[in-house]
């Protein structure tokens, strides 16, 4: 957790740190990936253990009530349980959904960039790869084989294109709204050369191009909101 | 691929975001007895008759609907503080006051499903309506201040309001942006003097010659 924020947070910072560490549940942690990955505009690194963690207690939690219901608990406690594992439930598939569609409409540009290849998980690398190929089969079927030959790819728009010009891409230059969760000191915001550092404080909310508060997301000094 | 705007506009429903706004934590009465509730969010309870705990909105909700428990309004929904907001509110042209980042869903949940246990609950709706059009009618105005300078803009106000202007914001600082990068700039000079055939529509201008 280093953050470049200069002198004065040492103290402050480790016991926010400690607090985060001991109030934190997977519950919030399932949460605040969630909005992040709602909120970025490309995909960000698949949370495996936290999902996997997800699954268990959900599967958990389904046994428990149905031994509930066996040994004829107070049908309030049963919908009450029965209540958390739906919520629980519509955060794993929402951030599931939510990359799904990520990967949908940026298959192309995630499979040729090994970084993003690798933020997904195994499953949606398969089904990256299944999309790809299926798209790809379909704009062949449907168009390209009726173009002229220097129009044939997928990826260009003709063969002078110097780059796959036909590819999506996230813009990373977008705006993001985000909240602080500790005080960060400093920030430079502005790379385009003048000097702009803002002080961020806990709590505090900021429209920020989403490149320049990349790291802090990462390490998750800042939520998206 | 520069003039897409993003076809979701609000990132967030409103209806996902008084989901979130269901896991602040408020302070019930129950009327009933029920053991502590092992759930995935947390451990709530035990519960007592006449003994206040503290649980989650949507837990709060629930037992109300089955009539188990009376609300207790959190402290910043009374009639008193919400008038003390208010007339900060009026007072300050650009500052806003410090109100809970889901006031607005938390009001609204305990508007529709607890109404009976807010005391003066027309006077606290109609505060609240108030602070929420005032509120607003600043934020309106703050949005014009945002120019071609505005490389980060802070934005302390609550979930719903952020979610609102968030299509605006982001819209207009990226435009912006955009505009003032002298890289974009350089670029499309370069586009238009340097490589007019290299560029990505090349045979068609060549017709067009």
């Amino acid at each position: 957790m280093e953050s470049g924020s200069g002198e004065g947070t040492g103290g402050f910072s480790a016991m926010d740190d400690y607090e985060t560490l001991i109030s934190t549940t997977d519950a919030d942690l399932l949460k605040r990936s969630w909005r992040n990955e709602k909120a970025a505009p490309e995909i960000l690194q698949f949370e495996s253990s936290l999902v996997q963690r997800s699954r268990e207690q959900i599967q958990l939690m389904e046994e428990t009530v149905e031994e509930f219901m066996k040994n004829g608990e107070d049908p309030l406690t049963v919908s009450l349980y029965q209540m958390d594992i739906d919520r629980t439930l519509f955060l794993l598939r929402s951030y599931l959904r939510t990359r799904l569609q990520k990967i949908e409409k940026f298959m192309f540009h995630i499979q040729k960039t090994a970084d993003l290849w690798t933020r997904l998980s195994r499953q949606e690398q398969k089904f990256a790869k299944r999309s790809i190929e299926d798209m790809k089969q379909h704009l062949e079927q449907s168009v390209l084989t009726k173009l002229p030959d220097r129009y044939k790819s997928h990826l260009k728009q003709s063969v002078i294109s110097e780059e796959d010009d036909m590819v999506m891409e996230p813009k990373l230059d977008a705006f993001v709204i985000c909240r602080t969760r500790k005080f960060l000191g400093s920030l430079p915001v502005d790379d385009s050369g003048e000097e702009n550092p803002l002080d961020m404080y806990a709590g505090d909310i900021y429209a920020l191009r989403y490149k320049s508060i990349k790291p802090l997301i990462e390490t998750g000094q800042l939520d998206l909101v | 691929m520069s003039g897409q705007s993003d076809p979701r506009g609000f990132t967030f429903s409103a209806a996902e975001l008084e989901f979130l706004a269901e896991d602040e934590t408020m302070e019930i009465v129950p009327n009933l007895s029920m053991e502590r509730l092992s759930l995935i969010s947390g451990d709530f309870g035990p519960f007592r008759p006449q003994i206040a705990t503290q649980v989650p909105i949507w837990l709060a909700v629930a037992l109300k609907k089955r009539g188990k428990c009376t609300i207790r309004p959190p402290d910043w929904m009374s009639v008193e503080k919400l008038t003390q907001v208010l007339e900060a509110e009026r007072d300050s042209a650009s500052s806003f006051e410090a109100l809970p980042f889901h006031y607005v869903e938390i009001s609204r949940l305990l508007f529709d499903h607890a109404r009976d246990d807010i005391p003066d609950v027309y006077m606290v709706r109609s505060l609240i309506e108030d602070i929420k059009d005032v509120r607003f009618h600043k934020i309106g105005t703050g949005l014009e201040k945002l120019s071609s300078r505005t490389y980060a803009m802070k934005l302390n106000l609550s979930a719903m309001e952020v979610n609102v202007i968030r299509p605006f914001v982001t819209g207009g600082l990226e435009t912006f942006y955009k505009l003032g990068n002298p890289d974009m700039i350089q670029e499309s000079e370069r586009q238009e003097y340097r490589r007019p055939q290299a560029a990505d529509r090349g045979p068609r201008r060549e017709l067009r010659r």
